[in-house]
């Protein structure tokens, strides 16, 4: 199905089952402890013996000398796998540098070898049998040392590195009221719970690979291609994916040396990254520098807008879009925006929850709130008087829809936005200084093509089958609501099978485009079912109408089981999409608004409460998706207070490369956290008219606590994490 | 992590006979420190005493009225007893203020008082460590050093000692007691339980080879006020990047110690005469000689911020 | 009806492993295949009752009761997250404690009564807090969430128990199964999706207490 028109009225329509917050038909797997990740597939895999991956001890240079014979002679070693004795790798599409090092290293913690074993004890003491002697190289590790010799990134998804309209020089010289501000964000973890995993078993040629791995169809491709296998010789199966946030997007070590050790070891293999490995071993959000530069009228209009950015990667690597939004987001008729990238020898860099606008935010939404401050303007004034409702940079091109205002109001309202003092300082609860915090959300609502599969058999279920994740979104439960509201049946009478590349290729999760356009593809394999129904039942398919487990025409009831009565009936198609995603720019907006406390003496930083008022088009299932956004909330709280892979800049390494070095939000960071979402429905994006929330709940939510913690005590913080230290020195 | 054999003891003297006479043996009670450090070949054990059968799990009032707390007595049991709660509530606090409450569950008196550094370098063998690799060098003196010690370090090694019970104790003027191979018990006043670094980083206590921990004396209550706060990023499940048992008398006196910023719990009795001219006299003279890293020299003023909210509060 | 996602179905792709364990013998052609082991192995027996059930177990020493529990008795219900006690993942409960279970060996457990998430309830018999969780969505992934369910049930005990904690203001006094007691309480057990909020409704829920 080609969607290339705006949505018109269609069954997704009658809301009957779609846009109700029904319980996630997985869930009492899930806290049964019976629903199957990639590690513990023993329902599918007896007798798996257990790969322990070893990594480099260095961050740039060479092994000079391996010795195996320790680990070979150890107990229970099965199979030392390195690169010198893997066969011949390829670098995957989507890896920026290799999975199995050797003999260059690229990064500390790549994979230079895997140890196989009977048992992971075996395992894991062989690994530390094996010794390896490297020559050092020269790395270079420090943005902030290399950001002056960074050069312009090139283009990419992103579009072009630069952007200019109008002259920014000249009216940013000219504005009346300006801001010109350095603002910093860290490297970051996912630390998803889940470590990478994945199970490895081949028959004959064929490997079949469960995995934990958010993107199924881009998995099998790079499998296949670093291992030199054919893509049909290769099966992902990824049923739950215990969290991913960008970091199981792309196949990493633990599925090609798992493959590897089960190839040597003729034998099925099993494999996890150790929390301690992960930091290092795979991809994260990479360390940003950006420069804003706002100029406005004295009445708030501004007049121009820039921003800058700098972050580093591997050499071929990409770089943090952090300027998007501020391409989108803001009026002003002279712009500016520029991304460099600097070579940097630090671990891949790459997509992390809202790759992007999350760090573009933090910075841009501070910025704002500086120069609302200028102004004499409360921060939602100022955003306010700046609304657009076309893209700045093509004027003749309309947001599909766009209700950032709305956001603000509604926000406000239910906030007590207007209890706020604009005066920093003057609020306080004890020994805590109080303050209050907003910033915009915006994250652009991106479509993929997306396939499914769908069967109606002879009891009236409806299976589907694609190759969709569900990585916590709740992909399951939409997509069954999907499917029983265009099949007019209750959920419980629909079945879905996700994460098996078996199944028709998916949109995938990533990027926020998962939730509206892998329900669009079962959409339109419904739309080919229906068709098949009518015509095995001799309906007239005109006023067809499918509800309540009947299919009706006319006077005409039939149950829907009867169309497969003689067998089951078996639809398949997918949703690829036209241009509308360029006649109208898609995105998705929201609000936050953000009460923290700031002990008067200690500096210490709670966040007390917290509300998102989003607009991002239909909401398929308002208690899975407002799940999305407060799981993104509290992602963002980490990224304001506590979040940073610290890099030794001697050493070129993330020293803080745990769980207890890295500190995400517990329990006790996070207040009760309400959510609201406005009612709308997006005709540009998809037959659902529904669009992302999972990215957009983080973007803004960093700026905001920051906004907070000035508005509480008077001090500008920014460069992220917003910790004590920083405040400290500057609270009397 | 190595193999390793497994043996339970069943009486103090037995379980520092079988160390002593095993080599590389340890024992384990609670495992949460021991089995961390293992999985990482940080520690390498050949041999297992489990002494959690050990009848050691009492908390019994002393003659002098103090409380007698046996080693394998849980932090969570430590923390809830009635006794603790009302007479020590400075103990309770620091416990409380530890790790999870599953650790707590399991973590045990000794072994509080015996876990290591969280250093990141120390965690990480591929880094150079003092502590764990004596004569590799320091790689965290010229890196990442926000956590680490602003006092008590040396050349060798700034490490700071993770443990929020141990400070409590050293306020308290806790006493640890010990039996050794021979059957001989002694008691360690907590001030000297621990050591400083020096050259020789990797030596942490004054125990001797096979000498185990069978409880701590705790001195009759001190009265007074009592506050343990713990001051990190995260509000909860996080080592401090300062802590301060402080106990207040009505008169403005009292006794300060400090976790988080050396090596071993940090008091200076010296200092505490000087309570009642505030934190800012008493911190000046509790961290004199002071070695901060441009990373870690926020602890200083933040000890006095934290010391002279303490004190607010314990003033009512 | 049948199950609304279908677990079966990769059941009857394969049983690899003891059919391909016969080929262990042969040696891989790039890779190096082991000997026969020279040091020797240190086992020992241990007897464990999980759920209520006995278990007999020869056992490497080095096994946690996490890999006991996972590798050898398939009960996978318990995760692994960090293998380092600073996730909370693999919280079970011994001896009516609960505890995590990546930083204890399995041998040290001799008689201990272990309940896993799969002994509190089952996808047809849900435990009450299990039930709350679905009902109030106090998940996202899923793979946190066994852990988070045995720590919320023995959270709600140890404040019957009148355990303290970090934020009881006065701790001479019986804590209450307040909000904030609960996020201190359960701050053992890291969420990175953030289900947080919809965990601390579904603890008061069954604490019987607005949330």
């Amino acid at each position: 199905m080609k969607f290339d028109t705006p949505a018109t009225t269609n069954p997704i329509d009658q809301l009957k089952v779609v846009g109700h917050p029904i319980d996630r038909i997985d869930g009492r797997y899930k806290v049964t402890g019976t629903a199957p990740y990639a590690y513990e597939r023993h329902d599918a895999v007896g007798n798996p013996a257990y790969g322990f991956v070893i990594g480099a001890a260095i961050a740039k240079g060479r092994i000079a000398s391996m010795d195996l014979a320790a680990a070979k002679a150890a107990p229970g070693v099965l199979a030392v796998i390195t690169a010198e004795n893997a066969g011949q790798l390829a670098k995957g599409d989507m890896n920026t540098v290799k999975l199995l090092a050797g003999p260059d290293i690229d990064h500390y913690h790549q994979a230079v070898a895997l140890v196989v074993a009977e048992t992971f004890e075996q395992a894991r003491d062989g690994a530390e049998k094996v010794r390896i002697d490297y020559v050092r190289g020269q790395g270079r590790f420090d943005l902030a040392a290399a950001r002056d010799g960074a050069g312009m990134a090139g283009s990419g998804y992103w579009g072009p590195p630069a952007t200019s309209v109008g002259d920014f020089a000249g009216a940013f010289a000219a504005a009346p009221v300006q801001l010109d501000a350095t603002y910093t964000t860290p490297d970051q973890g996912h630390a998803m719970m889940e470590p990478h995993a994945s199970t490895a078993a081949w028959d004959g040629d064929k490997l079949t690979l469960w995995t934990s791995n958010q993107m199924i169809a881009w998995g099998v491709g790079d499998v296949a291609k670093t291992l030199g296998v054919a893509a049909e010789n290769v099966r992902l199966i990824s049923p739950f994916v215990g969290g991913g946030f960008g970091g199981k997007l792309f196949v990493r070590a633990d599925a090609i040396l798992a493959a590897l050790g089960a190839r040597a070891a003729k034998r099925p293999v099993k494999v996890a990254l150790t929390r301690p490995l992960m930091f290092n071993n795979t991809t994260h959000r990479p360390a940003t520098i950006q420069r804003i530069r706002i100029g406005a009228s004295r009445d708030g209009k501004i007049t121009a807008i820039g921003h800058e950015s700098w972050s580093g990667d591997q050499p071929d690597g990409q770089p943090e879009t952090t300027v998007g939004q501020t391409r989108l987001i803001y009026a002003g008729a002279n712009r500016m925006t520029a991304m460099r990238l600097a070579t940097l020898h630090l671990p891949e860099g790459n997509a992390m929850r809202a790759p992007g606008e999350a760090p573009g935010m933090m910075a841009l939404e501070i910025a704002m709130d500086e120069m609302a401050e200028k102004l004499g303007l409360d921060p939602i004034a100022f955003r306010d008087l700046n609304d657009t409702q076309v893209d700045p940079e093509s004027p003749d091109r309309p947001f599909s829809q766009r209700q950032l205002v709305e956001c603000f109001r509604l926000g406000a309202a239910r906030f007590g936005w207007d209890k706020r003092s604009p005066r920093p300082g003057a609020a306080r609860d004890g020994r805590w200084l109080v303050g209050l915090g907003v910033a915009a959300a915006f994250r652009n609502n991106l479509v993929m093509a997306s396939g499914a599969r769908v069967r109606l058999d002879r009891r009236g279920l409806v299976t589907v089958e694609t190759d969709m994740t569900d990585i916590g979104t709740g992909s399951y439960t939409i997509i069954a609501q999907t499917a029983a509201e265009m099949m007019g049946l209750p959920i419980d009478k629909v079945v879905v099978r996700l994460g098996d590349s078996a199944f028709p290729v998916s949109a995938g999760s990533g990027g926020q485009w998962g939730g509206n356009s892998s329900t669009a593809g079962v959409y339109a394999a419904c739309v080919r079912l229906r068709d098949t129904v009518v015509e095995r039942l001799r309906l007239n398919a005109a006023e067809v109408t499918f509800a309540d487990g009947q299919v009706r025409s006319g006077d005409r009831t039939v149950p829907l089981a009867e169309a497969a009565a003689d067998g089951d009936l078996v639809a398949e198609d997918k949703i690829e999409y036209g241009d509308l995603a360029k006649r109208y720019q898609q995105s998705t907006f929201g609000a936050h608004f953000v009460e923290v406390g700031v002990d008067a003496a200690t500096a210490e930083i709670r966040v007390r409460r917290m509300l998102a008022v989003c607009a991002a088009g239909r909401i398929l299932n308002p208690k899975s998706a407002r799940s999305q956004v407060i799981g993104a909330m509290t992602m963002g709280v980490g990224a304001a207070l506590m979040e940073e892979l610290v890099v030794d800049k001697r050493r070129g390494f993330f020293v803080n490369h745990d769980l207890a070095g890295y500190e995400v939000p517990v329990h006790a960071d996070i207040p009760h956290q309400e959510v609201a979402f406005l009612d709308e429905a997006d005709p540009m994006s998809s037959p659902m008219k529904a669009k992302g929330v999972g990215e957009l709940g983080l973007c803004g939510v960093g700026a905001a606590v920051a906004n907070a913690i000035y508005n509480a005590t008077g001090v500008r913080v920014r460069d992220y994490p917003v910790t004590l230290d920083k405040l400290l020195p500057l609270m009397s | 992590m190595r193999p390793f054999t497994y043996e339970r003891a069943w009486t103090p003297a037995a379980a520092a006979v079988a160390a002593a006479g095993t080599p590389g043996a340890k024992f384990i009670a609670g495992g949460t420190n021991l089995l961390d450090l293992m999985k990482l070949q940080i520690e390498t054990p050949l041999h297992l005493i489990d002494i959690n059968g050990l009848a050691l799990d009492k908390i019994e009032p002393t003659p002098e009225g103090g409380l007698q707390v046996g080693a394998l007595v849980r932090n969570t049991d430590l923390a809830a007893d009635a006794r603790v709660r009302r007479d020590y509530p400075l103990l309770s606090r620091a416990l409380l203020a530890g790790a999870s409450g599953q650790l707590r569950n399991r973590a045990t008196t000794a072994g509080n008082l015996l876990q290591r550094t969280r250093c990141p370098y120390f965690y990480d063998t591929n880094m150079p460590c003092n502590k764990r690799n004596p004569g590799s060098g320091c790689a965290a003196l010229e890196g990442f050093s926000r956590p680490l010690a602003v006092i008590g370090g040396s050349g060798a090694c700034i490490a700071t000692n993770p443990s929020d019970m141990a400070v409590a104790m050293r306020a308290l003027d806790a006493v640890v007691t010990t039996v050794g191979p021979a059957g001989e018990s002694r008691t360690i006043a907590m001030a000297d339980f621990h050591r400083l670094p020096g050259d020789t980083p990797h030596l942490e206590s004054v125990l001797a080879p096979g000498e185990l921990i069978t409880g701590v004396t705790l001195p009759k209550p001190a009265g007074g006020t009592q506050i343990y706060h713990k001051v990190r990023d995260r509000a909860s499940y996080a080592f401090a990047l300062i802590s301060v048992a402080a106990i207040v008398h009505k008169d403005g006196t009292g006794r300060v110690a400090l976790g988080g910023v050396a090596p071993k719990p940090w008091r200076v009795e010296a200092a505490e005469a000087d309570m009642p001219r505030g934190a800012k006299a008493v911190t000046s003279q509790l961290l004199a000689g002071a070695a901060p890293t441009s990373d870690n020299a926020f602890k200083l003023l933040l000890v006095e911020r934290t010391l002279g909210a303490a004190m607010t509060e314990a003033r009512g | 009806m049948g199950d609304p996602i279908d677990l079966d179905f990769n059941r009857r792709q394969m049983l690899l492993g003891t059919t391909a364990s016969a080929a262990l013998m042969a040696m891989p052609e790039t890779a190096w295949s082991a000997p026969a082991p020279k040091e020797a192995e240190v086992t020992a027996k241990v007897s464990l009752s999980v759920n209520g059930a006995p278990h007999e177990l020869d056992l490497d020493t080095r096994t946690t009761l996490l890999d006991a529990l996972r590798e050898h008795l398939h009960l996978s219900g318990t995760k692994k997250g960090c293998d380092h006690g600073q996730c909370g993942a693999c919280t079970v409960i011994v001896d009516g404690r609960r505890i995590n279970s990546c930083l204890t060996l399995a041998i040290m457990h001799q008689g201990s009564e272990i309940t896993t998430i799969e002994g509190l309830g089952t996808p047809e018999n849900l435990h009450p807090m299990q039930a709350a969780f679905i009902k109030h969505d106090g998940y996202q992934c899923g793979y946190c969430t066994p852990g988070q369910i045995c720590s919320a049930v023995a959270v709600l005990a140890e404040i019957k128990a009148g355990i303290p904690s970090h934020v009881t203001t006065d701790l001479t006094v019986q804590p209450q199964a307040t909000s904030i007691e609960m996020r201190e309480r359960m701050s053992g057990n890291i969420c990175r999706c953030g289900a947080y909020s919809n965990i601390a409704d579904a603890m008061a829920e069954v604490a019987g207490r607005p949330a």
